[in-house]
């Protein structure tokens, strides 16, 4: 308890002290001819000093410091446009690029089946020509077998009538010794066998 | 009630809240019968100066394409105040950006120079910144007048008023244009001067209540605790006035330039 009022007391003194302090510097200052701010004889040496900084710092300013700093800025956005338009580019030749690789993919696919069916035309027209030529000479063989088969068959009828006439003659002779000429038994023969 | 008007008397001999706004006379000089004396206020001056060429010199003596931090800082302000002057002036209001570009960084840099203990503060001082905002007001009417004749008086003619409102409207728009540089003016050195004195009361708080001895001493927590606070705030005010003063002269002089009334 002791200790608050302690403290209230010094927060009271303190607050008195404040304000003391306050009007004491105020009436210092008042005393002295107001305000340090108010002192006229104060002004020309800040106005003097005023002028010749900020005329300088306005020179340094707008002659170099703001042009560096605008300078580096602008290239920087030149850069990143450049850079971007550069991008551009770039991407606009790889589309190109893909775009002639797929047209190559789909050409050379094209190619590939044009060949292909070229090749399998070629290979079935040999094919054909081939098995033309093998069944053209099985053809010819066949008729060649055929023609000799009719050949030696004439042969062979051609016997039977020669023997039929021997027989016959040998028959007639034995039979009626009558001697038959070759020519009348032949004409007989005809006679018979020719309706056969 | 002794005690406490000595430790008032004691605190007021040397640390006055009023005293910091001294004028201390360094290295007195004449020119054609002018005083131009250096002062505490030109040496804070000229170092700002310094400071300000010297931090965007080598902020951009790399002229990096990716900036580093000190040129990000240089740029940052650089595209600030300009998006300011494009902003509220439009494209014709670059040609007196470096101009406001000036003002902006010398008046921050002052505003942060004076947040620096012991130092002093060029812009809580009425005559420096009534000089810089008479520089304003003068140059943006002289650019109204160069570039709109006689037809910049029209600016107190507000459009859209009734006739029979003019002879009221008329001298309100004329004495509103005057006052400016006042207005101007008083708006940066009041802040900065009020600012200042309120963290020396407070500072004096501190060192009477701690000086008490014993349990008392303890009461001198809370000022402090509102002092660092208040610094902080102050910080915000010190740059907060300085883009005040640049937005106003962008205003007066999108003014001149458009007269958009």
């Amino acid at each position: 308890m002791r200790a608050v009022t302690a403290l209230g007391k010094a927060y009271w003194r303190a607050a008195l002290a404040g304000t003391a302090m306050l009007a004491a510097g105020t009436s210092t200052a008042l005393a002295e001819g107001g305000l340090p701010q108010l002192k006229t004889e104060d002004f020309s040496p800040q106005l003097f000093w005023l002028v010749v900084t900020f005329l300088l710092l306005f020179w340094v300013m707008s002659k170099i410091a703001l042009p560096r700093i605008g300078e580096v800025i602008e290239e920087r956005k030149d850069r990143i446009q450049r850079d971007l338009a550069a991008a551009e580019r770039l991407k606009g030749e790889t589309e190109k690029a893909l775009s002639a690789y797929e047209k190559a993919l789909s050409d050379a696919r094209g190619n590939a089946s044009s060949i292909a069916r070229q090749t399998r035309d070629t290979l079935n027209a040999e094919v054909d020509k081939e098995r033309k030529a093998v069944e053209d000479q099985l053809a010819k063989k066949l008729a060649d077998a055929e023609a000799s088969i009719g050949a030696t068959k004439d042969k062979a009828l051609a016997s039977v009538k020669d023997i039929a006439g021997d027989t016959v003659t040998a028959i007639v002779g034995a039979l009626s010794n009558v001697s038959a000429t070759k020519d009348e038994i032949d004409r007989a023969l005809a006679a018979s066998g020719g309706n056969k | 009630m002794a005690e406490t008007t000595e430790v008032a008397g004691h605190a007021a001999e040397a640390h006055g809240p009023m005293h910091q706004f001294e004028i201390k006379r360094l290295v007195p000089l004449e020119f054609m019968g002018y005083d131009i004396t250096f002062t505490n206020a030109s040496l804070m001056m000229i170092l700002a100066l310094v400071f300000i060429s010297l931090f965007l010199y080598f902020a951009m003596s790399r002229r990096a394409l990716v900036p580093g931090r000190i040129q990000s800082t240089a740029e940052m302000l650089y595209e600030y105040v300009a998006d300011m002057v494009r902003g509220s002036v439009g494209k014709e209001g670059m040609k007196y950006f470096p101009w406001i570009f000036t003002i902006f960084i010398f008046i921050l840099t002052l505003n942060m120079f004076g947040m620096v203990p012991g130092s002093f503060t060029v812009t809580s001082h009425i005559i420096v910144t009534f000089a810089l905002a008479a520089m304003v007001w003068i140059t943006v009417t002289l650019i109204g007048f160069a570039k709109h004749g006689l037809g910049y008086l029209k600016l107190f003619i507000p459009s859209g008023v009734p006739w029979w409102l003019m002879p009221v409207i008329v001298p309100i728009e004329i004495i509103s244009y005057l006052i400016r540089p006042i207005s101007h003016s008083v708006r940066l050195f009041a802040n900065m001067m009020a600012g200042h004195t309120m963290l020396k009361v407070f500072a004096g708080f501190v060192v009477g209540l701690g000086s008490l001895g014993g349990i008392a001493s303890l009461g001198g927590i809370a000022p402090i605790a509102f002092l660092i606070a208040f610094t902080g705030l102050e910080f915000l005010v010190a740059f907060l006035q300085a883009l005040i003063f640049t937005v106003l002269t962008c205003i007066y002089l999108n003014d001149a330039l458009h007269m958009h009334h």
